[in-house]
């Protein structure tokens, strides 16, 4: 049973990696960037967050939305005005960007008097509520976690399957050329797909805030995020939620069973062994366009 | 003569420091069939895409409709009627038959005459409709074709750029697809401006031709006319044995200029 509750915590942490991993897929397959400011913009939803609750006074539920919104405007900007002026230019210098932007947005919250190299405890109005299944006690937080990921994912789910504007993302992200020719706005999409993930950002900082308070550093999350979206193969939306459980579980069950300071280490060794055996991840696929 | 569809200009283009095309200039009639001819290199799929937005062209202008549409980018382009049908077909691998199809209606709102215009390319190409489920990728190389065909039609142009459908077919294959194509430009009242290096179909569905040789438009004429000239049926219905052919090339070539 201790067991059983060791696995809660670790999908309801694999959860929040999975929402992050997401972001990395979402915008490599768009862009072919690797967007290593994803967890920077969990920070940037995080602090949003805090802004709305504690200055505007906004209760939990509608800090929500509202942090989605501001994260996915600053995401369309960010790629309209930061990335695209260099797109055609090599992987690496994109990669570049995206680093420079997460210290970009580290660095300012920082600057914020007061408040950007202060820790904040960021509650939520469930924070000490539980359910009890049987012998089983789920944190109201974790179940929070772990439902609104599901919602989210579905939903994703939904827009790239049912949509018109989502089967055209995909259709960018199999051949971008042709959906030029085919007068789909690609740029606009594009900066589309980074209002998304942004989003996705928020909500994961949103959810995580109250499990782990909010600081300038909570990014660093996104280096954990990284492997799980390995896991999954990169270009698969199914498999980043399913790497950042795995790495959520490995981590837990780490963490529970094995010395202290294996816990960080789990994931990059899960990840090894899963290079090692799947070069191409589990849900990654070598099928490349037809020649 | 009615007024052109579409006119090019003194059109240059390059890639980088590499000029594809120089100065060509060529027009297209609406509810015509126009064939550009050249061999491998000679900037057929240049001329195409310097017309479709993809890029721009240094010099010159293109007018569709009356309107100039050179800088402009491809999404507007399309949304005034011209839709482009790559070389090597460019279908989106991973999506299903139907939307690949969908995709090339992007831009249009009218949701009816997009249910139509799908039945009527079903029924050019039924093969479509039974692979409709499945994905592009999974489809031969000549139902690729006919898929990317069908695509263009769903974006309900006026001219339609055709960039070698003959690519890699059959010579059975290439005449339905044909056959096709005019029944495209006969009932649908569609202009197209077709490339090819198969000269031979070309210039039998064709009404006018354009000849292109590295980067310049070398002769142009009707295509009853092209079929009977010596130099055409030389090179490119290939109608003369092989002998002296270098040097007489070279002689001939300055006859055109
Ligand atoms: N992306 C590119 N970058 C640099 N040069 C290019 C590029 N695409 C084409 N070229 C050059 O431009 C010239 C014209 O090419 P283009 O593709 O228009 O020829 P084409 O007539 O379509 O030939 P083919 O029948 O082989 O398709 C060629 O010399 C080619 O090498
Ligand atoms: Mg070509």
């Amino acid at each position: 049973m201790q067991l059983l509750q060791v696995l809660i915590g670790g999908i309801s942490q694999g959860c929040i990696y999975g929402l992050i991993a997401l972001g990395f897929v979402l915008i490599y397959k768009a862009t072919e960037a690797v967007n290593f400011a994803q967890g920077e913009l969990m920070m940037l939803g995080a602090f949003c967050g805090l802004g709305f609750s504690t200055a505007l006074g906004l209760p939990y539920w509608a800090v929500l939305p509202c942090s989605v919104l501001a994260m996915g405007i600053f995401g369309f900007l960010t790629e309209a005005l930061v990335l695209r002026p260099i797109l055609g230019q090599p992987a690496f210098a994109l990669i570049m960007v995206t680093i420079g932007v997460g210290y970009v947005a580290r660095g300012l919250i920082t600057m914020i008097p007061g408040i950007g190299t202060e820790t904040h405890v960021f509650e939520a109005p469930f924070h000490d509520e539980v359910i009890t299944l049987g012998p089983l006690v789920i944190g109201m937080e974790q179940a929070v976690i772990i439902g609104a990921s599901f919602l989210l994912c579905g939903g994703l789910f939904a827009l790239f399957r049912y949509t018109r504007v989502g089967v055209a993302m995909q259709a960018i992200s199999q051949n971008q050329l042709a959906a030029y020719y085919m007068g789909i706005p690609v740029k606009r999409l594009n900066s589309l797909v980074w209002a998304i993930s942004a989003g996705m950002a928020a909500v994961a900082g949103v959810l995580l805030a109250p499990v782990t308070f909010v600081h300038a550093n909570m990014g660093f999350i996104g280096l954990k995020a990284f492997p799980a979206a390995v896991i999954g193969g990169f270009e698969s939306l199914p498999g980043a939620i399913v790497g950042g459980l795995i790495i959520g579980i490995v981590e837990a069950l780490a963490g529970f069973y094995l010395p202290e300071g294996f816990k960080d280490v789990a994931p990059y060794v899960v990840v090894l062994a899963m290079l090692m055996i799947r070069p191409h991840g589990l849900f990654g696929t070598s099928m490349r366009k037809r020649v | 003569m009615p007024d052109p569809l579409l006119t090019l200009a003194n059109v240059e283009s390059a890639y980088g420091p590499v000029r594809a095309i120089r100065g060509v200039s060529l027009s297209v009639p609406p509810a015509s069939i126009v064939a550009v001819l050249g061999a491998n290199g000679a900037g057929k799929t240049t001329i195409l895409k310097t017309i479709s937005g993809i890029i721009d062209p240094q010099k010159g202008s293109v007018h569709f409709k009356g309107e100039a549409i050179h800088g402009m980018d491809p999404a507007g382009i399309v949304r005034r009627g011209l839709c482009h049908v790559p070389e090597g077909r460019e279908v989106f691998p991973m999506l299903s038959v139907l939307d690949n199809l969908m995709m090339g209606a992007y831009t249009r709102t009218d949701r009816d005459g997009v249910r139509r215009d799908l039945e009527q390319v079903f029924g050019y190409f039924p093969i479509l409709k039974e692979r409709a489920k499945q994905q592009a990728g999974l489809l031969s190389g000549g139902q690729q074709q006919m898929l990317a065909i069908s695509r263009a039609i769903m974006g309900q142009p006026e001219l339609m750029l055709l960039d070698e459908p003959s690519l890699g077919l059959s010579p059975k294959l290439t005449r339905e697809i044909f056959d096709i194509v005019v029944r495209i430009n006969r009932e649908r009242g569609t202009t197209l401006l077709l490339v090819e290096q198969n000269a031979a179909i070309a210039l039998e569905v064709a009404d006018y031709g354009y000849v292109l040789e590295v980067g310049r438009i070398v002769m142009e004429d009707t295509c009853e006319r092209l079929r009977e000239k010596e130099d055409i049926r030389e090179f490119y219905l290939g109608m003369k044995d092989a002998g002296a052919r270098g040097e007489r090339r070279w002689k001939r070539k300055k006859t055109w200029r």
